[in-house]
């Protein structure tokens, strides 16, 4: 692999641009490999890139039915922060957190990260309470957040209304410095880009059709539309389509899809420094660096594996941005679409081992599971690699929704579902 | 946006008069105190999540305010029948038909 830097890119300036090279490769698949990963999104091939790098694993593959990087990576709304309340949610969120400071210089790709701020804002006596509650939590558990007043929020982000004469007047806002947005597609890129050069094969348009099972009951491979391929170990990390793979392992999953909408505005000059997110009027935004206004909410009300959605989401989280930004309220918006997410009754991921040997599930991100791309695939890597889980995932298993200990974020979790 | 027919008004309305009550057959066990910590967890947290045909409970919270099953095809978003709650889980051939039905509607 060519590095990407400075040089490369005068080096090619001077040659119109003719000696770039691919990505990454498009090969044929092998007939086994030590570990497969099934769903070539962030955290998938961010699995891939760690087990390779830290676990010297090399013969790995990733498959994917699509293209790489075109499910929730390439549809989720980008925003990073790690200002989950409990302390197991405290320790994986802040270890992603922590690895996007060197994510682009550790993969050779600029990923944008940017350190913008994400601002969760109150409205109500009940939002202050909650916030400030996840203020203190947070600190104590070395996590960056911070209170601030109603006109320090506005000295944060101009275009906030913080007028004590609308309907749901803001009362202050948790600000958490460290967290903002990085291009979600040069996070699929790079790692695709970074796995392939050590040796990882990614396959795209192969659809995983069934799971082999030798005569112990361990992961014998996988059933694929380029036949069957043989695997030690099957890492399955598949988003909203995860009950789907798993039920082929006879595996019963505690997840439901739903779709999950975002839109984007017509691009604007820069107007939007940070990252706003409001859970009673419910909605976020931020700008993206092309100009667009990037708005997400919450997701539909019904399961579903159509990326659709209804339209008076869509309409409900404008009314909630005109609220926050009347400013905005004659902006044209120009793309709307969804993605299928996977929920967890308690709205933590589940990272775990499973009772099939030799398959492990990297599931439940739900409606956030971006931000925690690097942190997610490093100890997913660690459990497959090892067969058992990091420090840092020990708590997300699936035995969790059988013993009761769960990591409640449902009723926690900084952000409405 | 969906658009569905309460079982009970016997009327098309649009999804938002409409909250989704999740999967529905699922039976809450009456021995809650004697069950194992499997069937428990089976009951409050595994879910079908099946990716084709599915069953679902509704409630025309704006309408009767009363609880229906309705089954859809969660690949396609298309409701293919829905009914009453406490009426039996239609058959593979019932839903089959119920789906030609439709199919002959929209040609």
């Amino acid at each position: 692999m060519r590095k990407y830097s400075i040089f490369a890119l005068a080096r090619e300036a001077m040659r119109q641009h003719k000696g770039w090279e691919e990505q990454w490769g498009s090969p044929e698949p092998k007939s086994s490999y030590d570990v497969i990963i099934i769903g070539a999104g962030g955290h998938g091939l961010g699995t891939a890139y760690y087990l390779a790098k830290e676990h010297g694993i090399r013969n790995i593959a990733v498959l994917e039915k699509s293209w790489l990087g075109g499910g929730n990576t390439g549809r989720n709304t980008t925003v990073i922060r790690s200002n989950y309340l409990y302390d197991e949610s405290a320790g994986l969120y802040n270890h992603a957190l922590n690895m996007w400071d060197n994510l682009s210089q550790d993969i050779n790709y600029n990923v944008m990260y940017s350190a913008r701020g994400v601002m969760m804002v109150a409205h109500n006596v009940h939002d202050v309470q909650v916030l400030k509650r996840h203020v203190h939590a947070n600190r104590l558990n070395g996590v960056q957040n911070e209170w601030l007043s109603p006109q320090e929020a506005k000295e944060f982000c101009p275009p906030l209304n913080i007028s004590k004469s609308c309907r749901y007047p803001i009362m202050g806002a948790a600000l958490q410095r460290k967290g903002g947005t990085a291009r979600h597609d040069a996070v699929a890129w790079g790692y695709a880009r970074a796995a392939s050069d050590l040796g990882v094969d990614i396959i795209q348009n192969c659809e995983v059709t069934g799971i082999r099972r030798a005569a112990d009951g361990s992961v014998a491979g996988v059933e694929t539309g380029k036949g069957f391929i043989g695997a030690k170990k099957v890492g399955v990390v598949a988003a909203g389509n995860t009950s789907h793979i798993m039920q082929m392992a006879d595996v019963r999953m505690p997840l439901e899809s739903f779709p999950l909408q975002a839109l984007v505005s017509e691009p604007l000059k820069p107007i939007f420094p940070c990252v706003v997110m409001s859970n009673s009027v419910h909605t976020y935004i931020s700008q993206s660096d092309k100009g667009e206004l990037v708005i997400g909410a919450g997701t539909d009300q019904y399961t579903s594996y159509a990326p659709n959605g209804s339209l008076h989401i869509t309409n409900h989280n404008l009314e909630a941005i005109c609220e926050l930004f009347p400013i905005f309220s004659r902006v044209k918006m120009m793309r709307t679409w969804a993605g299928t997410v996977d929920v967890t009754p308690d709205r933590s991921p589940i990272l775990a081992k499973t009772p099939v040997k030799g398959l492990y599930v990297n599931c439940g991100w739900g409606t956030g599971g971006f931000k925690a791309t690097p942190g997610s695939a490093h100890v997913f890597a660690h459990t497959i690699a090892n067969d058992a889980p990091h420090k840092i995932n020990e708590f997300f298993t699936l035995e969790r929704f059988k013993t009761g200990r769960l990591v409640d974020e449902s009723a926690a979790a900084a952000v409405a579902h | 946006m969906l658009y569905i027919r309460c079982p009970y008004c016997e009327e098309y309305r649009p999804e938002i008069e409409f909250r989704h009550a999740g999967e529905a057959h699922i039976v809450r066990p009456t021995n809650m105190a004697e069950i194992s910590a499997d069937e428990m967890e089976e009951f409050l947290f595994i879910r079908e999540n099946k990716r084709g045909i599915i069953f679902e409970r509704w409630r025309h919270i704006h309408g009767c305010g009363r609880f229906f099953n309705c089954v859809r095809d969660a690949v396609t978003d298309q409701i293919i029948m829905t009914y009453k709650s406490g009426e039996p889980k239609p058959s593979d051939a019932e839903i089959e038909k119920a789906i030609l039905a439709l199919k002959e509607e929209q040609a």
